[in-house]
């Protein structure tokens, strides 16, 4: 019997996510007495798989269906459905990002079964599991218990790192061939847009972020220069976009993007929770800010207590005055 | 165009989020209350997509009967017609919450009939547990795809945009279906004058429902152990900036 990992990739190219949803299963699937067991579904899957047994995939169960052409969650989740009822899997694991969270939930909904999303952590017993899992995007954690003849479990980013098993396992390789059912095709992937590349928000070593305290769309001019000079880009609060100042996508936070830069400028933001979620994985803060009580200035780590619109561009300039 | 949007009223919040002494809530004792954010650009959504297609949009919540509170800031930027199922416990488990969100659709149906589109947010904003949407577009018999940040409706078909690394997924869905927003797919509209006296008057039907608990069950919330670091004070004005500009150096990013 199995604890099976449900293995996401892009057309081949297998998502990080995936290989720490693996090194989060080898200990798990050992408590629970499990071997461990991955299903990577559709057009790619066999190049995407070729990692696996060196991260600890005991079986490799390779997916394939003519309608299986590039992602869809009703038919992937459908499809793990079928492979749990023929494996008789006890258990199965996703990561908890936006795909791996919704082809669980697919999978709940199918089975009839609870599923527990962005666990941090998970104790199998016997009975029912018990398990420590992120609300609010982080700033709560629920412990919870899970009671269900088969557990539905995903991930939270970045809780364990992907790393190889210390010995790799044997990696059997499964074909299987779900039945498919045609309407499924109107939820699978049929096209795709390509809108930027270079670096991003979510990868920038360098975020200067503004929020309210900037004022105006134009107050974020200095902010631009500033990023640019450092290599890095704009960030913003929710506060900005709701007024229409920046576009949703510079949005850091719970329903904005995570960022993880060397350093986070933060200027002009009050750091309400929502907004810290996103921000909390920065290396360093620097906080700017007129109110020394302002929660992103007590949690930073280097503070300046003073109008951001003289602060900012005073950075520029120095910087600007040392390169000559 | 008959649209449905499920909404949750979650606390909302400032610098930290505080529980209450059992261990079970958010301790909202001195808190407002909201909609999540995705959820609002649910409601713009469905707003904006009865303008132009013609409709009406029907906002549905299961929650405590205070939460009639954001049932009529969405009548306020627009909805038409609102649902409370109402509950007395804190809040119910995903499968529960589900099953009686689509006893709840099925009601509304028999009246006026079928929704083409019914939308949720991605995630709620308290709970976040990836799934509401998903379990009642299946207990529908309807497709449905999460993530959205882009609907297009034209001839039955429902052409929804999904945000990934560098551009976006394209699904074409055919009506009636479900779909999961992001916050990002628009931006919310505040209510006029004349949207929240009119609010103050929409009725809220009550629907009560029963249903059984699912197999997720709350043992406590607790606040994750937070690292507090010493904030080091550069300056008070912009004669910082030489002490700045020294840290940007001393952390490599001034290349
Ligand atoms: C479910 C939910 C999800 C949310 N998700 C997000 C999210 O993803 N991201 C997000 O950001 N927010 C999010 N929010 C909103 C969040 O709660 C705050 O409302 C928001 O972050 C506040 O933005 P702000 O700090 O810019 O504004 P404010 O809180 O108004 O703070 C403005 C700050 O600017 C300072 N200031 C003013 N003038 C100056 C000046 N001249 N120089 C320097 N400082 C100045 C003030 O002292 C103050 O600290 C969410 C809320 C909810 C309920
Ligand atoms: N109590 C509720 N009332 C109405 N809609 C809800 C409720 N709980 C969840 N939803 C909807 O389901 C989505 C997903 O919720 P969740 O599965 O809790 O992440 C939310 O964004 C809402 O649109």
């Amino acid at each position: 019997m199995s604890l099976l990992v449900v293995c996401d990739h892009d057309r081949g190219h297998l998502a990080e996510a995936s290989l720490e949803a693996l090194a989060f299963g080898r200990p798990l699937a050992v408590a629970a007495g499990l071997e461990l067991a991955a299903v990577v579904i559709g057009v790619g899957a066999e190049v995407a798989s070729t990692d696996l047994a060196a991260h600890g995939a005991d079986t490799v169960h390779l997916a394939s269906h003519d309608l299986l052409t590039d992602f869809g969650p009703e038919a992937w989740g459908e499809t793990v459905v079928q492979l749990v009822r023929a494996t008789g899997a006890k258990a199965v694991l996703a990561c908890g990002t936006d795909r791996g969270n919704e082809v669980l939930a697919q999978v709940a909904a199918r089975l009839e079964v609870p599923f527990v999303a962005n666990c941090r952590t998970v104790q199998p017993t016997d009975g029912d599991w018990s398990m420590t899992r992120i609300q609010w995007g982080g700033s709560l954690l629920e412990d919870a218990t899970l009671s269900a003849d088969v557990k539905l479990v995903s991930v939270a980013h970045h809780v364990v790192e992907a790393a190889p098993a210390d010995s790799p396992a044997a990696g059997a390789v499964a074909p299987f061939r779900p039945n498919l059912d045609p309407s499924l095709s109107a939820t699978v992937v049929v096209d795709r847009v390509v809108l930027r590349q270079g670096i991003t928000l979510a990868t920038s070593p360098v975020v200067v972020g503004g929020g309210r305290g900037v004022g105006s769309a134009e107050g974020f001019e200095p902010l631009e220069e500033l990023a640019s000079e450092l290599g890095g880009v704009v960030g913003c609060s929710r506060a900005v976009t709701n007024n229409g100042w920046r576009p949703h996508s510079d949005q850091v936070g719970q329903t904005g993007t995570r960022i993880s830069p060397e350093i986070y400028i933060a200027s002009g933001i009050s750091g309400a929770i929502q907004h810290w979620v996103g921000a909390m994985a920065a290396k360093n803060i620097l906080a700017i800010n007129i109110d020394p009580e302002a929660n992103m200035v007590t949690r930073a780590d280097h503070a300046v207590i003073a109008d951001l619109h003289q602060v900012i561009p005073a950075i520029t300039a120095e910087i600007r005055r040392r390169r000559g | 165009m008959r649209i449905l949007v499920c909404v949750k009223r979650v606390p909302a919040p400032g610098a930290r989020i505080n529980v209450t002494a059992d261990g079970q809530d958010v301790d909202s004792a001195h808190l407002g209350f909201t909609t999540s954010p995705h959820e609002e650009c649910a409601v713009e959504e469905a707003v904006r997509l009865t303008e132009v297609h013609g409709g009406e949009v029907t906002v549905l919540t299961l929650g405590p009967v205070e939460a009639e509170e954001q049932l009529r800031y969405a009548a306020s930027v627009g909805a038409h017609h609102l649902v409370l199922v109402p509950i007395t416990e804190v809040d119910w488990d995903p499968q529960r919450t589900a099953a009686a969100l689509a006893g709840a659709v099925a009601d509304v149906e028999a009246v006026g009939g079928p929704f083409d589109l019914i939308l949720f947010g991605n995630e709620s904003a308290d709970a976040g547990g990836f799934q509401v949407g998903v379990r009642v577009a299946h207990a529908l018999g309807r497709p449905m795809v999460n993530g959205i940040k882009g609907i297009d409706v034209a001839d039955g078909v429902a052409s929804a945009r999904r945000e990934i690394d560098g551009g976006f997924e394209v699904y074409n869905v055919p009506l009636p279906a479900v779909l999961g927003v992001k916050e990002g797919i628009n931006l919310p509209r505040y209510p006029t004058m004349k949207g929240r006296l009119a609010s103050k008057k929409a009725e809220v039907v009550m629907d009560e429902r029963s249903a059984g608990a699912g197999g997720q069950e709350r043992v406590r919330l607790h606040r994750p152990v937070e690292t507090v670091s010493e904030t080091a004070i550069l300056g008070t004005g912009p004669e910082a900036a030489p002490a700045i500009v020294d840290l940007l150096e001393e952390l490599g990013v001034l290349s």
